[in-house]
C-alpha cells in the first residue's frame, strides 16, 4: 500500500460541476500521471467547499493552499509549480476584497473563519463516493456504538440532551421527534428523510447529500433503532441527479460492507432504505404532504394531529427528519448530548447552515453557531454588501420568511429570535438586499411563489394569499389605496392563523415584515405614487438632464418606441406619454445623463 | 373508550376520547359552523379534509385556531368557539370562498339549496365583500346525460372526491393543479362522458355548492307535455314517494305516493304509471333467469342489474365477470319497453308519438336511457328522465300546493304493484323480493315470512343464507360501489361463494340516490325514507310480485312465457366491456 | 467485505485513516513537520526521492503526527537536498546533502527520538517569524 502524499481535493458540488470541475479533475490526473507521480499525489473528487461564489475550488493538503475560480486549464501549472516545486500558484489564490489581499489558507478567509462545520464537516474533505473515506473519519462508528452499546430509550434521552432541532424549518425537537414514533406501537415503522429542498437558493441538503451522503445514511439507521423503523425513504427531488447518484453509491457500498441491511454489526437490527423521487412541488417539504407523495397521492397536506409520529407513511408511525438535521446526529453521539450543547444559544443548539445570497460579496454556504449575530454572517462572512451599496434588509427562512432591516441585525439568530422579529429560521435561506431593492416588490415576489406553489386546498392560502399578492400588484402599479394596506394588515395574521399547513401559515410573513419595517415605502407607493427604490416600473419615469446631455443621440436610437427627440448635439428630451419605461436610453448614455426617478 | 372532560365555552362536559371537537360541541349544544365536513354515519362516508377553515375554534395554549371537524379532542381541553378572533377567522374564510364566487345566487340551480349560501346568510355577510380579485372560469362540463360540472362555484371542499374515490372508489375526480388554479377534474380534464364515471352521482347529492348538478330535463318535458301531438306518460320510481314530500318541507320519510300522482296528473302528464310495475315485471325474469340457471347448471352468482350506475361499473372494471348480472333491463327500462308495444298496441297509440318520462332518484338513470341497446327501432324506451329534485321544481313552477293535495291512484293496467316492487327503493329490497318469487317456484309452497331481515339493514356488505326446500341459497348484498367491489373482487378470486348478490351503487340504496332531495350531510334522513319504503312494503296486500295481476295478464296477452322469446327481446338486454382508463 | 462488528470496523478505520491523515495534518498544530526543498535546484540534487523515502519511512514506522510539506528554495542551494524538521513550539534544523537513506535515518532518529543527526545539519535556516 502506498501514501498518498498530497492530495488534491477538487468540489464535485453541482455549482462546480457546472463550472467546468470534471473536466479539472481529469486534466489534474493526466498531469499527476504525466509527472510520473500517480502514486504519490491523490486527486478527490469531493463534495462542496461552500464558497460557490469562487468556484470551483481546489484545496492542496497537507500544505494547506486553497485555489479558487480554478479552469480546466489551470491543472498543469499547479501540478508543475506547485505540486512538483512547492511553489503555490498566487494567481489562483483568494483575493480578500476589503485589503486587496492574497490568502492561501481558507481558515484564514474571512469566509471560513467564523464558520463552525458540524453538518458539513465532511463536505469538501473526503470523496463521497467512497465509503473507505468516510469509514476513515469515523464513519458508522456512531451507529456502531448505538447499536452495541446503547438501548433505544437512551439514545433518545441523549437526542433529547443535546438540544437538536428540526433543521428543515420547524425546529421541532429531533429527540421529541424520535421519542414519539418509539411510543406509538405498530407492526412497522418508518424513517423519512426530506430531502425536498425547495426554498429558493438554499442548496445545504443537496450539498451534504452530494459531498457526505454516507452520514445521512447512517443518522437514517440510527433514528430507525431509536423508533424501531426498519425501512427509511429518502425523498429527494428528481432536480438533485448527482444528490441522487451519490446516494445510489453510497446506498450500495454501505449494503455491500453490511452497514445497512439485515442483523448490522451482527445484532438484530436490520435497517433498509429507498430513495424516492419528488417532482419538485414545494410543498412537498411539509412532511404530511411529502408523506403522501411517498404513498403515490396528490402531494398536498392534512390536518395535524395526527402527527406522523403516529399515523404517518402507510399510516404508520413515522419520524421525517431533514437532511441537515440528519448530518447532525452522529457526530452528537460520537462526541456526546455535552459538546453539542455546547454550541449555540440557551434554546437553540448547534450550529446552522445557511445559504448566503443576494446583494453580498461572497455568496455561498456557510455553517455557523446559532447564536451568531446576521451583522456577523453578512458583513465578516459575507464580506459586506456587493460594490459598496447600502444594506437594507436581509430576507431569512426562505419564501415565507420575513424581512429584516438594519435595526434587527445584531438579533442573535435562534429559532426563537427569528420569530420573534417576523421572520424564520426556515430551511436557512439567507438573502441580502440593498438599496436597490424595493420592498414592496420584494413582498410580491416572494407572494408570487407562495401562490404559485400553494397546494390549494385551504381556503386561506388559496384565496386570501392570492388576494395578498394581488392587492401588491395593485401597489407596486400604482393603483394601491391605504385601505389596501389595512386590508393587508388584516389578512395576513388571518391567514397565520386559520392555513391548514406550515406553507399557509408562514406564507404572509414578507408582507407582513415589510409592513412592518419598511412602512414608508408603501406610503410612498400608494400615497405618493413613487417607487423609491426605483424598480417598480409604473411608478418611474427617466429624464434626460439638460446640463449633462450633450445630443450625442445614442438615447435616440436605442429607443424602441422612437419617443426621443433632438438634434445631434442638442438636448434631446423624453416624451412621457409614449416612454415605455424600457431603460435602453438609460444603459445607452455614457454620460449619465439619463435619469430615472 | 375512554371518557375524558373538557371544557367548551366554559361548560364542562364529559365525552369519549375519540370524539372531534365539533362532536363534542354537538353534545354540548354548541353550535360551529362548518362547510366541507361532512360524515354520513351508517353509510360510512366522511370527509374530514379540514379544506374550508370555516369551522375554526380556538384551543388554549395552541399557537393558531384550531379546525373543529378534524381535530380530536384532549383530556382537559380549553374550547373557545365564539370568541371574536375565531369568528372572524370564520367569516373571513367564507368572505374569501365569495371572493371566488359568482354572485348569480337568483338564477342558480342551487338557489336556497346552498350550503354556501346559507353560511354566508347565517354569518351575516352582506353588503360588499371585503375582498375581491381575480374569479375562476372554466369551461362548463355537459358532456354527459347526468352531471354538469361547473367549477365556477366550486368551493374545493372535496366531498365529491371523497365520495369518488374513498366511497365508490372510482376514482375519476380529483384535485388537479396547483394554489388559485387548483380544480376538481377527471384525470387529463377530460370531459365526464369520456370517463369510466358511473353517474352515480354522490358527488352531486353532496356538493354543498352548484359546482355539480344534474343535467335537467325540465323545459323538454314541460315541451312534450304542451305538444298536443305527444301522448305523454310518466312512471315513478319507488324510491321517489318516500323523499318527494321533503321538496315540500314535509317531514322526511313521509310517503307521498298519492299526492304525487295527483300532481302529475294535474301537471299535465297523460297517463300517470308506476315503475313498480316494472319492478314486479324485473322479478319474474330475474327470478325465471335465477330458476333457469340453477337447475341448468348456469353461471353463478347472478347479480342484479338494476342499478346502471353499478352497471356501468363493472362493464369498465370487471370485464371478465361479464357473464354473471342478469340480463334483465332495469325496471324502468322495461316498463318503457312495455308501454311503448303493449300498451301502445293494446290502446291504439302510435308509439312514435308516445313519450315516456321516468322520475327517478337518480342521476344514472339519464345516462341509461340514452344507451343505444336501450332503444327499439329508433325509439328509445325512456325518453326522459328526471329526478326527484326536478320533479319538485316542476310542481313548484306549477303552481300545485302539493302538500294539500288529495290522494289519487295510479292509472292501470301499469299502475299495479306488489309490496315487492316497492323495497327496490332500499338496498337488500330487490334480492328480497326476487326470493318472496323465486322461494314460492322453487319449493313449489306458499311463503308465509315474506320479510328477510337479515338482508336488510345498512352494513356495507351484507351476506344470509335461506333455506329453500333443501337448498340453502346464499345471499350477498352490498351497497355503495366500493363494497361492490370488495365482493366483487372476492367472488373473482374465488373466495366468495354466492347464488345471487344484489348490487346497489349508492348508500342505503336508491332512496338515497343521486336525484334525491338534497340531505346536507344528514344520513338520518336516509334512514327514514327506508323505513317508509319498508313501511309502504308492509302495508300492502299483495307482497309477492308474481301476484301482481296486470303482470300476469301481460303475459297471458302479450308477452307469452316467463323468460321466453318475446320477453327476451323487450326485457334484457347485454353489456359492452368498457375502456378502463 | 462485510464488516460484523464494532471492532471489525475501528480495525479497517484505523487502517484507512493514515491515508486520510494526510489531508487534516496540516491543521494540526502538534504534529511534526518535514519541510523537503522541492525547488528546481532540489529536484535537480535528487529530493523527489528523498521525499518519497521519508514518507515510506515514517509509514512503515506508523507515525502518524508527522506532516510532510514541500517547500519551494529555501536558498540553500549548494546542500541540496535540504530538509527542514520542526516540531512545535522548537526551533528548526535544517539538514543538507540528504539522500534517500539519511532521510528515513533523519525520521528514525529526530523525529521518532529526538536525536539530532550532527553530521548533516546546516544550520537553522531563519527565524520563525
Amino acid at each position: 500500500m502506498s501514501t498518498y502524499r498530497m492530495h488534491l481535493l477538487v468540489c464535485g458540488g453541482t455549482g462546480c460541476q457546472a463550472s467546468e470541475s470534471k473536466q479539472l479533475v481529469e486534466n489534474l490526473q493526466a498531469q499527476v500521471l504525466m509527472a510520473g507521480m500517480g502514486n504519490e499525489v491523490q486527486v478527490v473528487t469531493t463534495g462542496c467547499f461552500g464558497f460557490c461564489e469562487k468556484g470551483p475550488i481546489v484545496k492542496v493538503l497537507p500544505d494547506n493552499i486553497f485555489y479558487v475560480e480554478v479552469k480546466p486549464d489551470d491543472a498543469e501549472e499547479i501540478v508543475n509549480e506547485h505540486v512538483m516545486k512547492g511553489r503555490p500558484v498566487s494567481r489562483l489564490l483568494f483575493t480578500e476584497p476589503s485589503r486587496n489581499e492574497k490568502i492561501s489558507e481558507h481558515k484564514e478567509m474571512p469566509f471560513y473563519k467564523k464558520q463552525v462545520r458540524i453538518a458539513l464537516r465532511n463536505c469538501g474533505f473526503i470523496d463521497p463516493e467512497n465509503i473507505d473515506e468516510y469509514i476513515s473519519v469515523d464513519g458508522y462508528q456512531a451507529l456502531g456504538k448505538v447499536l452495541t452499546e446503547m438501548t433505544p430509550e437512551a439514545l433518545i434521552v441523549l437526542m433529547k440532551k443535546s438540544g437538536l432541532r428540526g433543521r428543515g424549518g420547524g425546529g421541532f425537537p429531533t429527540g421529541l421527534k424520535w421519542e414519539a414514533a418509539s411510543k406509538n406501537q405498530a407492526d412497522v415503522k418508518y424513517i423519512v428523510c426530506n430531502a425536498d429542498e425547495g426554498d429558493p437558493g438554499a442548496f445545504m441538503d443537496r450539498s451534504i447529500l452530494e459531498g457526505d451522503p454516507h452520514t445521512v445514511l447512517e443518522a437514517m439507521a440510527i433514528a430507525g433503532y431509536a423508533t424501531g423503523a426498519r425501512y427509511g425513504y429518502i425523498y429527494i427531488r428528481a432536480e438533485y441527479p448527482l444528490a441522487v447518484h451519490r446516494l445510489e453509491v453510497a446506498i450500495e457500498q454501505a449494503m455491500e460492507m453490511g452497514l445497512l441491511g439485515e442483523n448490522i454489526f451482527g445484532t438484530d437490527f436490520s435497517f433498509d432504505i429507498v430513495i424516492k423521487y419528488g417532482a419538485g412541488a414545494f410543498v412537498c417539504g411539509e412532511e404530511t404532504a411529502l408523506i403522501h407523495s411517498i404513498e403515490g397521492e396528490r402531494g398536498e397536506p392534512t390536518n395535524k394531529p395526527p402527527f406522523p409520529a403516529e399515523s404517518g407513511l402507510w399510516g404508520k408511525p413515522t419520524s421525517v427528519n431533514n437532511v441537515e438535521t440528519f448530518a447532525n446526529v452522529p457526530p452528537i453521539i460520537l462526541n456526546g448530548a455535552e459538546w453539542f450543547a455546547s454550541i449555540g444559544s440557551e434554546k437553540s443548539k448547534g450550529t446552522k447552515v445557511f445559504a448566503l445570497a443576494g446583494k453580498v460579496n461572497n455568496v455561498g454556504l456557510v455553517e455557523v453557531p446559532m447564536g451568531i449575530a446576521l451583522r456577523e454572517i453578512i458583513f465578516d462572512i459575507g464580506g459586506g454588501i456587493k460594490d459598496g451599496k447600502k444594506y437594507k434588509a436581509v430576507q431569512t427562512g426562505g419564501p415565507s420568511g420575513g424581512c429584516i432591516p438594519e435595526a434587527g441585525l445584531d438579533t442573535p439568530i435562534d429559532y426563537e429570535n427569528l420569530t420573534r422579529i417576523g421572520s424564520m429560521m426556515g430551511s436557512g435561506g439567507m438573502i441580502v438586499m440593498d438599496e436597490d431593492d424595493c420592498m414592496v416588490n420584494v413582498a410580491k415576489f416572494y407572494l408570487e411563489f407562495t401562490c404559485d406553489e400553494s397546494c390549494g386546498k385551504c381556503t386561506p392560502c388559496r384565496v386570501g394569499n392570492r388576494r395578498l399578492y394581488e392587492t401588491l400588484t395593485r401597489i407596486t402599479e400604482g393603483k394601491g389605496t391605504m385601505e389596501d394596506l389595512e386590508t393587508m394588515k388584516e389578512l395576513g395574521p388571518i391567514i397565520k392563523d386559520t392555513a391548514l399547513c406550515g406553507l399557509g401559515q408562514t406564507s404572509p410573513n414578507p408582507v407582513l415584515s415589510t409592513m412592518k419595517y419598511f412602512w414608508d415605502e408603501y406610503v410612498a407607493h400608494v400615497v405618493d405614487k413613487k417607487c423609491p427604490a426605483g424598480v417598480c416600473t409604473a411608478l418611474l419615469s427617466y429624464y434626460i438632464l439638460p446640463d449633462k446631455c450633450i445630443g450625442c443621440t445614442a438615447c435616440k436610437r436605442v429607443c424602441p418606441v422612437s419617443c426621443i427627440s433632438g438634434e445631434v448635439k442638442k438636448i434631446h428630451e423624453i416624451d412621457q406619454s409614449r416612454c415605455i419605461k424600457c431603460g435602453a436610453c438609460h444603459t445607452a448614455c455614457k454620460f449619465s445623463a439619463i435619469v430615472k426617478k | 373508550m375512554r371518557l375524558v372532560t373538557i371544557h367548551i365555552n366554559d361548560k364542562e362536559l364529559t365525552v369519549p376520547d375519540h370524539y372531534t371537537i365539533l362532536e363534542a360541541a354537538k353534545e354540548a349544544n354548541v353550535n360551529i359552523p362548518t362547510l366541507c365536513h361532512m360524515d354520513l354515519g351508517d353509510l360510512k362516508a366522511v370527509n374530514q379534509v379540514a379544506s374550508c377553515r370555516v369551522c375554526m375554534v380556538e384551543v388554549a395554549g395552541r399557537r393558531n385556531l384550531a379546525p373543529s371537524c378534524a381535530t380530536k379532542i384532549t383530556d382537559g381541553m380549553v374550547i373557545r368557539t365564539n370568541t371574536p378572533r375565531a369568528v372572524k377567522a370564520r367569516r373571513t374564510s367564507v368572505e374569501l370562498l365569495l371572493s371566488d364566487h359568482p354572485f348569480e345566487c337568483l338564477i342558480c340551480e342551487k338557489n336556497q339549496k346552498c350550503d354556501l349560501q346559507k353560511l354566508a346568510a347565517d354569518l351575516g355577510v352582506r353588503g360588499q365583500l371585503k375582498y375581491q380579485g381575480s374569479m375562476s372560469t372554466y369551461e362548463k362540463d355537459v358532456s354527459s346525460k347526468s352531471i354538469y360540472r361547473n367549477l365556477d362555484k366550486c368551493i374545493l371542499c372535496r366531498r365529491c372526491e371523497t365520495m369518488c374515490n374513498e366511497v365508490q372508489t372510482c376514482g375519476i375526480l380529483s384535485a388537479v393543479g396547483r394554489g388559485f388554479e387548483t380544480v376538481i377534474s377527471p384525470a387529463f380534464s377530460l370531459p365526464m362522458s369520456e370517463t369510466m364515471c358511473t353517474f352515480c352521482g354522490q358527488c352531486v347529492a353532496v356538493c354543498p355548492t352548484a359546482a355539480l348538478t344534474e343535467i335537467s330535463c325540465i323545459r323538454e318535458v314541460w315541451d312534450v307535455i304542451n305538444d298536443p301531438e305527444k301522448f305523454v306518460v310518466v312512471q315513478t320510481a319507488p324510491a321517489v314517494r318516500v323523499a318527494l314530500g321533503e321538496e315540500f318541507g314535509m317531514e322526511p320519510g313521509t310517503i307521498v305516493t298519492g299526492k304525487m300522482t295527483s300532481a302529475l296528473r294535474m301537471m299535465g302528464f297523460d297517463r300517470v304509471f308506476d315503475t313498480d310495475f316494472g319492478a314486479d315485471l324485473t322479478i319474474i325474469e330475474e327470478a325465471s333467469e335465477f330458476v333457469h340457471r340453477l337447475q341448468h347448471g348456469g353461471r353463478l352468482p347472478i347479480l342484479t342489474s338494476c342499478c346502471p350506475a353499478w352497471v356501468k361499473f363493472f362493464e369498465h372494471q370487471f370485464q371478465d365477470l361479464l357473464d354473471i348480472p342478469s340480463t334483465c333491463k332495469s325496471p324502468h327500462e322495461m316498463f318503457g319497453a312495455v308501454a311503448k308495444t303493449y300498451y301502445a298496441k293494446k290502446y291504439n297509440i302510435d308509439p312514435a308519438k308516445m313519450v315516456v318520462v321516468s322520475v327517478m332518484p337518480c342521476l344514472a338513470k339519464k345516462y341509461e336511457s340514452a344507451r343505444p341497446e336501450l332503444t327499439g327501432e329508433g325509439v328509445s324506451n325512456v325518453d326522459y328522465v328526471v329526478t326527484t329534485r326536478e320533479l319538485g321544481m316542476m310542481i313548484r313552477e306549477s303552481g300545485i300546493n302539493f302538500v294539500d293535495l288529495e290522494d289519487s291512484q295510479f292509472d292501470n293496467p301499469l299502475g299495479e304493484s306488489t309490496g315487492a316492487s316497492v323495497i327496490f327503493g332500499a338496498t337488500g329490497g330487490v334480492i328480497e323480493a326476487a326470493l318472496r318469487t323465486a322461494y314460492e317456484w322453487l319449493t313449489g309452497e306458499t311463503l308465509e315470512q315474506v320479510e328477510f331481515h337479515a338482508l336488510r339493514g345498512l352494513d356495507g356488505i351484507r351476506e344470509a343464507t335461506v333455506k329453500v326446500g333443501d337448498l340453502e341459497v346464499k345471499i350477498g348484498v352490498a351497497h355503495g360501489l366500493g363494497n361492490a367491489r370488495k365482493l366483487l373482487e372476492a367472488i373473482r378470486s374465488g373466495e366468495a361463494n354466492y347464488h345471487a348478490i344484489e348490487i346497489m351503487a349508492c348508500p342505503g340504496g336508491c332512496v338515497g340516490g343521486g336525484g334525491q332531495p338534497y340531505h346536507h350531510g344528514d344520513s338520518e334522513i336516509i334512514k327514514k325514507r327506508t323505513e317508509a319504503i319498508y313501511r309502504e312494503d308492509a302495508g300492502k296486500q299483495k307482497r309477492k310480485s308474481h301476484e301482481n295481476e296486470q303482470v300476469m295478464t301481460l303475459y297471458k296477452e302479450f308477452l307469452g312465457e316467463f323468460y321466453g322469446d318475446k320477453a327476451h327481446e323487450l326485457l334484457h338486454t347485454h353489456y359492452t366491456a368498457r375502456e378502463k382508463i | 467485505m462485510a464488516i460484523k462488528s464494532l471492532d471489525e470496523l475501528k480495525s479497517l478505520r484505523d487502517k484507512l485513516k493514515t491515508d486520510i491523515n494526510v489531508r487534516s495534518s496540516g491543521e494540526i498544530e502538534s504534529n511534526t513537520r518535514v519541510i523537503v526543498g522541492m525547488a528546481t535546484c532540489g529536484i535537480a540534487a535528487g529530493a523527489r526521492p528523498v521525499f518519497a523515502a521519508m514518507v515510506d519511512e515514517a509509514r512503515i514506522l506508523e507515525m502518524h503526527n508527522v506532516t510532510f510539506i514541500q517547500s519551494g528554495c529555501m536558498g540553500a542551494c549548494h546542500s541540496e537536498p535540504t530538509v527542514e524538521i520542526r516540531f512545535p513550539g522548537k526551533d528548526p534544523i535544517l539538514y543538507g546533502n540528504v539522500t534517500a537513506e539519511l532521510g528515513r535515518e533523519i525520521i528514525r532518529k529526530h523525529v521518532r527520538a529526538g536525536e539530532l543527526v550532527q553530521n548533516l545539519i546546516i544550520g537553522r535556516p531563519f527565524e520563525t517569524v
